[in-house]
């Protein structure tokens, strides 16, 4: 087997033996030596933690007090950018457009993934087809996905007005350029871009509900809709759970749709929070504004965070614990 | 046909329908799922004529298969795919050692403060990377990185939250009981986790591979900011750019879109048990984005 180790073997690893030889150098307990192994094994995520992220987190901080253009020396200002940031109609347009995209897109997800998981956990045939056909969209390149949805909404050429036109009789819109339909587009292809994953998300969560809980119910006579409400929701509250704070952080982050697909616009209405950022980092150079902007961004998304975990105490059920006070 | 009939239920008109209602809607879903890449492939197929036409026809007439060389060598995408696929080579090795060595320590080893840490790592995938890319910009223009892959790659060499918890979740289920029997054997924790541990951690490297190597395929926010000169380009950065150099040519688009697709698609078929995997060990729905 594998683990039958020919000790005549030379090691590969003599340098990273030093630890424990080093241990034996200091007459350390085998406990101290472990642990110094420990460190050293953990010593690339140390530094990487370091400087890739409490660092920089850090330096957010600090430049969110400065004014500082990358090429003058940066300049103390105060609570200036904030005071600045409250006052910018465009800041609270890019918040309004993110909120609102973000509840349009969440619940959405979460009731599509439901149903398609739902779909797939009953005794079907070709299960794995549909499952890989649902997952496509998933591994796509947001760039690629942008390009390819600009050229389906194209008000004149595209497929979604030519279906609407041929199929249906109608004049569709110009979604993308159009200041009401643009959000409600993003979305369709978000939940397009999605559907995949939440799907599988909640399909591991289907089948490791106990099948005698739906037993049960079916003696006492439970019809399939309270069977679904009375166990597979609340079973799944968990996985609604996840979902919601990943959801809620993708639509923050979002970014590449606004950039390559809409540029903010028709009128700021798709001036979503990461691209107003990114104009004013580096396209305008505002360091010091755009890293308060990033600061913000973070305690936005850690109290929602937080909200949804207070409140999960209400109706998130974990199987194994008891509820009460 | 093998005789059923002891486990065939007799038949029923409401279960007969539901059946074909839900087939119906997994075949509707499916439906629209692949439209969308109908349309790519019939589009890069077309006469820039047909391409631009009212109401939109599926079928191209004639089929242009030159398309793809039109749209391949309008921007040089082969330099584009040289990037982009050392980018995520070297990252993906950069993250199956560094996060298989942290996530060893995290599951095997005792030391102070390891549950603490631990949780550091878990809350750092609380900490969008958008918070920090001033910062960063900043430090790799210090260190002249600027206009170079190196911002893409070098980071991935010091481990990451998400592909850390997904190997020490694995390395949790691998019994304890072969690293002791290694120790009587004189191995030391080296020994333990390079010819036990990671051997035995197929499954798992393989989902941090096809994982890494999509993370990286699909990240457009980092290239953008870092890299400047086409000759450094990414894919996705280079097909941003074909968009923005040309004005109508919908049929190279989606030829080019095309192609950029089918990469991360051919991994996807050919790597699907990874996928499974590690979603399975990690609860999320693969991807870390």
């Amino acid at each position: 087997m594998q683990w039958q180790l020919n000790r005549n073997q030379p090691s590969g690893a003599r340098t990273l033996a030093i630890p424990i030889r080093l241990g034996a150098l200091f007459r350390m307990g085998t406990r101290q030596s472990e642990a110094l192994t420990g460190y050293l094994f953990i010593s690339p995520w140390i530094v990487g933690f370091l400087v890739f992220t409490l660092g920089p987190f850090a330096a957010t901080v600090v430049l969110s007090f400065m004014e500082w253009n990358l090429i003058q020396a940066p300049e103390f200002v105060g609570l200036e950018n904030y005071i600045q940031l409250l006052n910018d109609p465009l800041f609270w347009q890019s918040l309004k457009v993110t909120t609102v995209y973000a509840m349009g897109r969440v619940p959405l997800g979460i009731i599509v993934g439901i149903a398609a998981a739902m779909l797939l956990n009953q005794p079907i045939k070709f299960v794995g087809l549909w499952r890989v056909i649902y997952y496509m969209p998933v591994v796509l390149p947001p760039v690629a996905v942008s390009l390819l949805w600009m050229w389906i909404f194209n008000p004149d050429y595209g497929i979604l007005n030519g279906i609407l036109w041929t199929v249906f009789g109608f004049r569709g819109v110009a979604w993308l350029q159009d200041e009401f339909w643009v959000l409600p587009s993003l979305m369709m292809m978000a939940i397009w871009a999605m559907l995949g994953r939440n799907m599988i998300i909640y399909l591991s969560g289907l089948q490791s509900i106990a099948r005698e809980l739906y037993e049960a119910a079916e003696i006492d006579g439970a019809g399939a809709w309270s069977k679904f409400i009375t166990i597979t929701i609340p079973m799944l509250t968990p996985i609604i759970f996840f979902n919601l704070v990943m959801g809620l952080m993708d639509s923050f982050k979002l970014f590449t749709q606004a950039f390559v697909m809409t540029g903010g616009g028709p009128r700021y209405a798709s001036l979503f929070y990461v691209y107003y950022l990114y104009q004013h980092a580096f396209q305008r150079f505002h360091m010091g504004y755009a890293s308060a902007m990033a600061w913000v961004f973070f305690l936005i998304i850690m109290a929602f965070t937080l909200l949804i975990f207070r409140s999960s105490r209400a109706w998130v059920y974990y199987e194994g614990t008891l509820k009460g006070k | 046909m093998v005789n059923t009939s002891a486990t065939h239920k007799p038949f029923s008109l409401s279960r007969f329908i539901v059946r074909v209602l839900t087939y119906l809607t997994l075949a509707a879903i499916a439906f629209v799922i692949l439209i969308p890449f109908a349309w790519t492939i019939s589009t890069a197929l077309k006469t820039p004529r047909q391409a631009l036409m009212y109401p939109p026809e599926w079928i191209p007439n004639p089929v242009v298969w030159e398309n793809f060389i039109s749209a391949w060598t309008a921007k040089p995408f082969d330099v584009f795919y040289r990037n982009s696929l050392l980018v995520a080579g070297l990252s993906i090795v950069g993250q199956m050692l560094s996060c298989s060595l942290v996530a060893y320590a995290f599951a095997r080893l005792r030391f102070p403060g390891r549950d603490v840490l631990f949780l550091i790592v878990l809350s750092t995938m609380m900490i969008p990377f958008q918070v920090l890319i001033i910062p960063r910009f900043v430090l790799f223009k210090n260190l002249g990185w600027l206009n170079t892959l190196l911002p893409l790659i070098i980071p991935r060499f010091f481990g990451g939250a998400f592909n850390t918890f997904l190997l020490r979740q694995f390395f949790m289920t691998i019994p304890l009981e072969l690293d002791d029997a290694a120790k009587i054997d004189g191995c030391n924790h080296w020994d333990i986790f390079w010819r036990i541990i990671l051997p035995l951690s197929k499954p798992a490297l393989g989902a941090v591979m096809v994982f890494e190597f999509l993370d990286n395929w699909d990240d457009f926010l980092g290239p953008l900011i870092y890299i400047s000169s086409e000759k450094n380009y990414t894919v996705a950065l280079g097909l941003n750019a074909f968009r923005n150099d040309y004005f109508m040519e919908w049929n190279l688009f989606m030829a080019a879109a095309a192609v950029a697709m089918a990469v991360p698609l051919v991994i996807f078929f050919i790597a699907q048990k990874y996928f499974i995997q590690g979603i399975a060990l990690t609860g999320a729905g693969g991807l870390k984005q």
